[in-house]
């Protein structure tokens, strides 16, 4: 391997051929400002347009300045990152782009979380020598994501998750010079769009620019209201990056202030999206199943893979691009919209309330949740199974709305009926989790026989694409996983060329499954906050008693007294679904 | 068209092509050759000048030697027509009368080859028309 | 066939072509048939003359008469006159603008007399949509000697040797830039041609095109042999359609003869060229945001490195050379590097192709050897300032570059000094100011014309030129303070040293150049309020000069917004609260009472 030898303000430092400058100054505690610049390590994510030159340095014999992010380091190089000229080119930089950009930073949604904010902070900015005309543009708001471009400052980090991660290639720069600012082509409205919602420009969105639509207002509203019973339903997600809002370490396990926090808030019953999860198990795993015996005994019109259908944004991704495969993924409905349908009628005849007096809440770390409860065929007489899905973040402002001391709340445990789950439900957390714990429960189904062992490793990671074989008692059951979409589409063109080798395939829209989702806190390009995350998951799962769907009692009993079995008529009319062409 | 398939072909075509846009070159360095000019006015082409101009042309080209060859109006030596006006590389002009098509032989072999002035040169009393 | 005794050759270059210049031919071809002359006379629509500001242009030969602005109904007066007679029309003659003199012939002319036509050597002489008349003037022998007798490395040694440097902008060696890309290895490798010519003014890649599509064709196919490439790509903008219609007569003819394609001149060498459109964005002249374009993106630069010649178009090496440069490297191959090298300066070889324009006599397109001073350019080959005016300054380099003063008027110009005078090559623009150009305003027009062109994608570039731009408006409007001053300087340094392509760190360079050599101008327009020029409206002060008015009340009556009042045979009066400064009542005044300051 050849070794690069350079300085950085005097201090010799030595580094592979291929480091940036910036990897380079970071490696010797040179922490040069960075403001378009993002990396998630390991995860093939990288923006570096080049394009806001806050990272400039000097590099002696160089005319200009040359940005830290994106200049390799060369053999002999002197850089200086801090000389007068650097400082005041960064400090002007940063002061134009402040002086394009809406000072309403006290009741901005991003205040606090503002990148350009910390910025100027940081460059400790007093004062805005150019002022001028600043950008106008019509705020755009759709069923998930609310773009308010005033606030962009084109460092491009959507488009890369948008164009290069997602490949749904939504966003993208339009206009010229002082007019150019990201859009949906021909600035239409993002609603008239092929956006999935998944919310992933929103997740690493800089500034205020691009937010999530904000229903913490309605949710308030219901609760307040003495004619509504307001139940509320937590994703598995959640419970692993909810304790970042409070300051405390990525990776913290909150479930229990987490229901704690939720009752205090006046929620009436507080159940867990997981129960949702056992349930979804047990119909996509028949499915599976069914489709898989079908297949085994040579149905042509049976059709393999079979894919997961949880993710509502992977859900709108193949109606718009792959319309003529819309009857390979599973008809099951999400955990989030099995857990209303099942509320609205099981649960809401229990406890006596009628349909239109109960409020189903869910908390998810996904802003395209929010779109998937407000699609039609999820709502009886305009009524929908979930009324209001708020994000993680969302339920931190609640939170401190309601006056609660998050960290030093005590852990409570979940309602009954619908708040126990097993480990495989925690699991669909993060990407692989749905296909695991359907193959701990189909294994059992299929071969009459104890899992010999519960973790499947090898389904696990953070690698974009894997795949896996598991030995179902002497039948081998070819898995394939992909998170992010872009993965996704490679394994939905080998399908249409007819080239898959797989039986199942789970697909999670973001990239580390539900635990980087667009609802969750925001990572800031740290890379490390989502494995943390993942590694939480694992952990609850790893201490649960019950760590197989099928195990769950409550599901044993809902079966019994309300839907009969999986599959049935009546689980097909409640739980299961059908996708549209969006072409 | 055929494919030029070799240097060689395309040489060939060059040489053959040149000759089309020759004159043009010429006009860019008219000073360094030998200049002929037709009075082709109606008295001059009624007495053959045409065909005067287009031996000139014809035979020059054949025994390669550059010449620009150019008409003008009448000289006014209608009596004398054709009439041609001939200026040889940095010397004054010459203008000689009833140019047939064995005097313009007899001019190009002697005058223009040989810089010996032949008979019929009329005295010229003012300068040459243009240029 | 029979040998035409002589030639007319009629501009059909964009400019004359407006001007009807295609009637012209046609009005010639019938009234030849006429007199039964189309046997001896050929007719031939060429390139661009380059003598625009006279166009059309209509040029006999071989008497080498020169005929400016050609109607079409001049045609019979020229046929029955000059043809049949033989006598020169003295009244469409190029006249000398000092003598007044006719010149009837070309040579005479002093616009030619400095020139020396490498790149537009067959602008105006051939007809570019023959191949062949093309391959008569040793078109394609250089790719043929390159072929059979020469190696890639010798032919990059010779252009290398040659001293050639980038015509588009930048200079860079073009020799050098092949051998970069000749040493990148890959499977696949392309030739681009820059033909989205934007430097406002400029338009001599378009000439090139339009005038000798063929030597384009040439160097590509050279180029593709020394680099290892079989395809070329000419990036044009769809503003060109006449270029792009002479393109592709050129291209198909060239495949036709056997000079692009497989196997050219038996060599087992294979090459072909295709065109790829651009919207006219002046950023794409930049080669990553050009090969961005071409690809299908959006056209906005990447940082360099890695430069094309590593990783270009679809990932593979590019070697990427503007119109005028290919057009010169056919003749450095069949003349030699060496006869190259002997024009021009110690590091500018050759010569280059200027668009003149401005306060000028002679409007055109010129190529001039490198080293020739900014005197002869304007006072011998531009025949002077216009209206006999003072000359002020001349912007080089477009809106990439700056104004040169008198001081500098004997200065050589090649890269190196232009550069060392606050100015750039550019792609050739020169645009001549005098003393009723506002040299506030003219930074203002080109920052305009950035602020539009701009991709937006870095911070100081397209945030940073709009400040400019607003603080000069001001300044024009005679808001401007003293402290503006300095932070023009200061923000022009730092968009010059952060932004991230060769547009953003350029653009300021109207602004540094003229606060470098017109500072007392932008003084007076912030501290006395006063535009010496008279070109800043807003900085103006119309005034009645009590003595001199008559009261006839021609002002009075014409002024828009009654803001002159008086009575009849009594001075009037302009109220300065009402006045636009329209200036009406300046040229109604029959007797000079108006006074502007």
């Amino acid at each position: 391997m050849e070794m690069i030898n350079l300085t950085i303000d005097q201090k010799p430092v030595v580094v592979r051929k291929g480091t940036t400058v910036l990897k380079a100054a970071s490696s010797i505690g040179i922490d040069i400002p960075t403001l378009c610049y993002m990396k998630l390590d390991d995860m093939n994510i990288e923006n570096k347009p080049g394009g806001c030159r806050v990272c400039v340095v000097e590099v002696k014999g160089r005319r200009n300045l040359a940005p830290a992010c994106c200049t390799e380091a060369t053999e002999g190089m002197e850089i200086s990152t801090h000389t007068i000229r650097v400082v005041n080119a960064r400090r002007t930089v940063v002061e134009l782009i402040l002086s394009d950009h809406p000072a309403d930073c006290l009741i901005c949604a991003k205040s606090g979380n503002c990148e350009l904010q910390d910025m100027a902070h940081h460059l400790g900015i007093r004062q805005i020598h150019y002022q001028g005309e600043q950008s106008m543009y019509r705020e755009d708001t759709s069923p998930a994501i609310i773009r308010e471009i005033n606030k962009c400052i084109m460092c491009r980090r959507c488009e890369t998750m948008c164009n290069d991660v997602q490949t749904v290639g939504v966003l993208s720069a339009v206009n010229r010079g002082f007019q150019a600012v990201v859009a949906p082509a021909f600035e239409m409205n993002l609603d008239h769009s092929v956006c999935t919602y998944c919310g992933q420009c929103v997740a690493v969105c800089p500034t205020g620019a691009l937010t999530e639509v904000d229903e913490t207002g309605a949710v308030i509203r219901a609760l307040s209201d003495p004619t509504k019973t307001v139940i509320v339903q937590t994703a598995p997600a959640v419970r692993a990056a909810l304790g970042e809002e409070f300051g405390m370490p990525a990776g913290t396990l909150v479930t229990g202030k987490m229901v704690a926090a939720l009752r205090r808030l006046g929620f009436d019953h507080v159940f867990d999206t997981d129960f949702a999860a056992d349930l979804t198990i047990m119909e996509e795993g028949t499915e599976l199943l069914t489709r898989l015996s079908a297949y085994m005994a040579g149905d042509q019109n049976v059709k393999l893979p079979i894919l997961t259908s949880c993710c509502p944004a992977w859900v709108k991704f193949f109606e718009h691009q792959f319309p003529e495969m819309k009857d390979i993924p599973s008809t099951a409905r999400s955990p989030q919209q099995m857990f209303g349908s099942i509320a609205k009628t099981y649960f809401a005849d229990k406890i006596g309330v009628k349909r239109e007096n109960l409020v189903v809440v869910s908390i998810m770390p996904c802003l395209a949740k929010k779109y998937e409860s407000s699609r039609p065929e999820f709502s009886v007489n305009g009524n929908p199974d979930v009324d209001f899905a708020l994000t993680t973040r969302e339920l931190a402002h609640l939170i401190n709305l309601g006056n609660i001391d998050f960290k030093s709340l005590p852990n409570e445990e979940f309602d009954q009926p619908l708040g126990e789950s097993t480990g495989a439900a925690v699991i669909f957390g993060t990407t692989g989790g749905v296909i695991e714990a359907a193959v701990r429960t189909a294994y059992e189904i299929f071969t009459g026989k104890p899992l010999p062992r519960i973790d499947f490793e090898e389904l696990r990671g953070m690698d974009g694409l894997r795949k896996a074989t598991i030995d179902f008692n002497g039948t081998p059951i070819n898995i394939g996983i992909a998170h992010g979409l872009g993965n996704a589409r490679k394994l939905l063109e080998d399908i249409q060329a007819g080239n898959s080798e797989f039986h199942a395939i789970e697909i999670m829209s973001c990239p580390g499954g539900c635990i980087g989702g667009g609802g969750q806190p925001y990572h800031h390009g740290d890379a490390e906050i989502l494995k943390k995350r993942q590694r939480a998951i694992y952990s609850e799962d790893k201490n649960k008693t019950l760590r197989k769907s099928h195990e769950n009692p409550y599901i044993t009993k809902l079966y019994d007294e309300f839907l009969g079995a999986p599959m049935s008529e009546k689980a097909h009319h409640l739980l299961h679904t059908k996708y549209f062409d969006r072409s | 068209m055929n494919k030029i398939k070799s240097l060689a072909d395309l040489k060939k075509l060059q040489s053959d092509v040149q000759s089309k846009i020759k004159l043009r070159e010429k006009g860019d360095h008219s000073e360094n050759l030998v200049q002929i000019k037709v009075s082709m006015a109606t008295c001059g082409i009624a007495s053959g000048a045409k065909e005067t101009m287009t031996y000139f042309i014809e035979e020059l080209d054949h025994q390669g030697i550059d010449a620009v060859i150019t008409q003008t109006g009448c000289m006014g030596y209608c009596y004398a027509e054709p009439t041609i006006e001939l200026t040889m590389p940095g010397q004054p002009p010459v203008v000689y009368g009833f140019v047939t098509k064995a005097k313009a032989l007899e001019i190009i072999e002697k005058h223009i080859k040989l810089n010996e002035m032949v008979d019929g040169i009329i005295p010229v009393t003012y300068n040459s028309i243009e240029n | 066939m029979a040998e035409y005794n002589m030639h007319i050759l009629v501009c059909g270059g964009t400019g004359c072509k407006a001007s009807q210049s295609e009637l012209i031919k046609t009005n010639f071809k019938t009234r030849l048939n006429e007199f039964g002359l189309t046997d001896e006379i050929q007719v031939v629509l060429t390139g661009c003359f380059g003598f625009c500001e006279k166009g059309p242009i209509v040029k006999i030969l071989p008497d080498n008469t020169f005929y400016t602005q050609v109607t079409p109904e001049d045609v019979s007066e020229i046929v029955e006159e000059h043809i049949i007679k033989g006598r020169k029309v003295e009244r469409l003659l190029y006249k000398d603008p000092e003598t007044k003199a006719a010149i009837g012939d070309a040579k005479g002319m002093d616009f030619y007399k400095k020139q020396i036509r490498i790149a537009l050597r067959n602008c105006g002489f051939i007809n570019p949509e023959n191949i062949e008349e093309y391959i008569g003037r040793d078109g394609y022998a250089a790719l043929g000697t390159c072929l059979s007798e020469k190696t890639p490395d010798e032919v990059i040694q010779m252009i290398k040797d040659s001293g050639l440097r980038g015509r588009g902008g930048g200079g860079f060696p073009t020799g050098l830039k092949w051998d970069l890309t000749r040493k990148s290895e890959s499977d696949q490798k392309y030739v681009v041609c820059n033909a989205d010519e934007g430097d406002p003014g400029a338009f001599m890649d378009r000439s090139i095109l339009e005038g000798d599509p063929h030597s384009v064709l040439e160097a590509m196919a050279i180029c593709g042999y020394c680099i290892g490439a079989d395809k070329g790509l000419v990036y044009i903008r769809a503003e060109y359609p006449l270029a792009i219609e002479r393109l592709k007569i050129a291209i198909n003819q060239a495949r036709e003869y056997g000079l692009l394609g497989n196997d050219i001149l038996g060599a087992g060498f294979n090459f072909d060229v295709e065109i790829r459109y651009g919207a006219g964005a002046f950023v794409c002249g930049e080669e990553t945001a050009l090969i961005h374009s071409m690809e299908g993106k959006r056209g906005e630069p990447t940082v360099k490195p890695p430069f094309p010649a590593e990783k270009g178009y679809n990932g593979k090496p590019t070697n990427v050379n503007n119109v005028e440069t290919f057009a010169n490297i056919p003749v450095i191959i069949n003349k030699g590097a060496e006869w190259f090298a002997s024009i021009g300066t110690a590091n500018s070889k050759g010569t280059k192709v200027f668009a003149l324009a401005g306060k000028i006599n002679n409007v055109g397109l010129i190529e001039v050897p490198m080293g020739i001073t900014l005197r002869e350019i304007i006072y011998d080959i531009g025949g002077g300032i216009k209206d006999g005016r003072e000359f002020k300054a001349v912007q080089t380099g477009g809106p990439s570059g700056g104004c040169l003063t008198k001081s500098f008027l004997d200065t050589p110009i090649d890269y190196d000094n232009l550069v060392a005078a606050g100015s750039m090559m550019g792609s050739g623009g020169m645009i001549v100011l005098d003393d009723t150009d506002c040299m506030v305003a003219i930074a203002k027009f080109y920052l305009e014309f950035t602020l539009d062109e701009s991709c937006g994608k870095c911070a100081p570039c397209r945030i940073g030129n709009k400040r400019l731009h607003e603080i000069l408006e001001k300044i024009t409007v005679g808001d401007g303070k003293i402290e503006d001053l300095d932070r023009l300087r200061m923000l022009s340094t730092v968009i010059k040293d952060t932004s991230l392509c060769g547009l953003g760190q350029t653009s300021p360079n109207p602004v540094l150049s003229t606060l470098d050599h017109f500072y007392d101008e932008y003084l007076a327009h912030v501290t006395s309020h006063k535009c010496v020029a008279g070109q800043c409206k807003a900085l103006m002060h119309y005034s009645i000069d009590a003595e001199r008015c008559t009261g006839c009340t021609l002002c009075f009556r014409n002024c828009p917004v009654g803001a002159i009042s008086g009575e009849r045979r009594a001075p009037h009066y302009i109220d300065q609260s009402l006045c636009i400064k329209c200036g009406v009542c300046f040229e109604k005044c029959k007797f000079d009472a108006v006074l502007i300051a």
